[in-house]
């Protein structure tokens, strides 16, 4: 690379680039050079319009670039946290058109017209969401890395009960769920929190559940 | 990841066209392990074709009392379907014993047959895999294989079908229904649609080239009580060591297949019609032919314990 290619680079190019030798690590060094993307031409590209917390963002995106990047990369939104980038630890959950997804494992362009809402669209210093102040209430967290991504995956738990969706635990699927502590826990089995504050997470749902009941 | 043009399929026909059409081009749905192996590079697709727009979310009732289920159903919304949960209640377990919340909401009911193997292998670019790279070996075989298969293996590959659903829709005799790029569609047992793979594992169901599946059928309710009773390392979020999904009838007949043993949901007919004396005889045949390694041969006796929780909750 010539150096008056390194200066043009931006801070997301290096982001990219960082994430690519992260990638090619795994492979033989050969096979990552004949990998090499050819700078000449721009990678695949597309549009899409969508509303994050309220306000239409319209954006043209290589394909590649999941729903996560473009919250925290292009829409600077970065309460939205990347953990294992594999649909593994939850900490990239947000809710999209009112469900909770991995915005890790979906694409941004398939998102066209989708209403999304993050962390920061739930409630913000000052303006709290029930959950959020619940969480603060119960200590629902230590480092706080993986709370925004068990925040919105709680507002949604609590949802998901109320419409009945069944789970795991429920002796009669057949019957409407209830909020208790086993139900909570199995649903909420998608958000790990390495600082283990699990009870703590669960507490803070019984209290807005209840508040709500 | 590699770079990819999209385009948006128009109809079910018109999408197994493009796939036809356009050489590396692979259908998306939910996305949720297509995109996990593309960031790995063990998926590198040059093309999607986004299937989402296309109008096969719906649960319909068929002529013949059954239901018929679009690919595109979410996997909460199937579980959920009030039908399912009263007439399918093995389906709504297994589902719910999958995956999590947030993965279920976007796994599609044709994504969730055609999920990859969770084989740490298959997984790991730097080990020889038949499946991912036919011909360069199986590291398995000499590997760690605790979670892997022990019945409808071959010397090319020991890799287990991960999923639950398909499990349960294996013991309601679900059928593939799909179409193909010429516009011909066609069903397919799910007993048949995943293949015992011999030595091409790279090929892991009976689908064509760009064929597309368009919807998932169950005949009409078969009654009794349903279970799935899955074994795993963690009690939520994890695949199965084995699993159980069984039909059975007060008389003590039923039907029972077996999840995380082999390349597909295990289930044998003569295995089933021995349902009503015991665990001990409905394995001993199910697993006739198994050859299990040192680190996963617990799964048998691991079966036959599970199938025998499963028949005694029956009969309580």
């Amino acid at each position: 690379m010539a150096d008056s290619d390194l200066l043009k680079i931006s801070r997301r190019g290096m982001l990219a680039g960082s994430a690519a030798s992260v990638a090619a690590s795994s492979v033989p060094m050969s096979v990552a050079l004949a990998q090499a993307p050819d700078v000449a031409t721009p990678p695949p590209s597309a549009d899409v319009a969508m509303t994050v917390n309220g306000t239409r963002a319209a954006v043209r995106v290589d394909t590649r670039v999941t729903l996560l990047d473009l919250l925290r990369e292009e829409l600077q939104l970065t309460g939205t946290k990347k953990g294992c980038d594999h649909g593994q630890c939850g900490a990239c959950t947000v809710l999209v058109n009112g469900e909770r997804i991995n915005s890790c494992l979906s694409f941004a362009f398939m998102h066209q017209d989708d209403e999304v809402t993050t962390i920061e669209g739930l409630g913000m210093p000052g303006d709290l969401h029930p959950m959020q102040a619940a969480f603060i209430k119960h200590d629902g967290y230590q480092c706080g890395y993986c709370t925004p991504g068990q925040i919105c995956s709680a507002v949604a738990v609590l949802d998901e009960i109320e419409r009945g969706i069944p789970s795991h635990v429920q002796e009669d699927i057949t019957d409407r769920p209830r909020p208790t502590n086993i139900e909570l826990r199995e649903r909420m089995s998608g958000n790990i929190c390495r600082c283990g504050a699990y009870s703590n997470i669960a507490d803070a749902m019984a209290d807005v559940a209840e508040a709500r009941a | 990841m590699r770079p990819f043009t999209i385009e948006r399929a128009a109809s079910p026909a018109d999408a197994a066209a493009a796939a036809m059409r356009t050489q590396g081009a692979k259908f998306i749905a939910g996305g949720t392990n297509l995109i996990d192996l593309m960031k790995l590079e063990i998926e590198t697709p040059t093309h999607l074709i986004d299937v989402n727009g296309l109008e096969l979310d719906s649960i319909t009732e068929t002529d013949s009392g059954g239901l018929r289920i679009g690919a595109l159903v979410r996997n909460t919304a199937l579980a959920t379907d009030r039908r399912v949960r009263r007439d399918y209640g093995v389906l709504t377990r297994a589902i719910m014993a999958g995956a999590s919340g947030q993965l279920r909401n976007k796994a599609s009911t044709a994504g969730n047959l055609l999920q990859r193997t969770r084989c740490p292998y298959f997984y790991d670019p730097n080990m020889p895999c038949n499946k991912r790279d036919p011909g360069s070996g199986c590291a398995a075989l000499e590997g760690f294989s605790r979670q892997l298969g022990v019945v409808g293996i071959s010397d090319a590959c020991i890799a287990t079908h991960p999923g639950d659903m398909a499990v349960a829709l294996r013991v309601l005799d679900a059928a593939v229904e799909t179409v193909k790029p010429d516009g011909q569609v066609r069903a397919i047992p799910l007993a048949d649609f995943h293949r015992l793979w011999g030595d091409t594992p790279h090929i892991e169901t009976l689908l064509e080239p760009g064929e597309l599946i368009t919807a998932v059928t169950l005949p009409s309710p078969v009654g009794g009580k349903h279970f799935y009773q899955k074994v795993r390392d963690r009690r939520s979020y994890a695949f199965a060591l084995v699993s159980v999904a069984a039909v059975i009838q007060r008389d003590g007949t039923g039907r029972v297949a077996f999840g995380g043993v082999a390349p597909k949901p295990w289930r044998m007919s003569e295995a089933d019609a021995l349902l009503p004396r015991g665990a001990a005889s409905v394995v001993a045949v199910a697993f006739a032919d198994a050859r299990p390694t040192e680190h996963n041969a617990f799964k048998i006796p691991l079966a036959e314990r599970t199938l025998a929780s499963v028949i005694a909750q029956a009969r309580s």
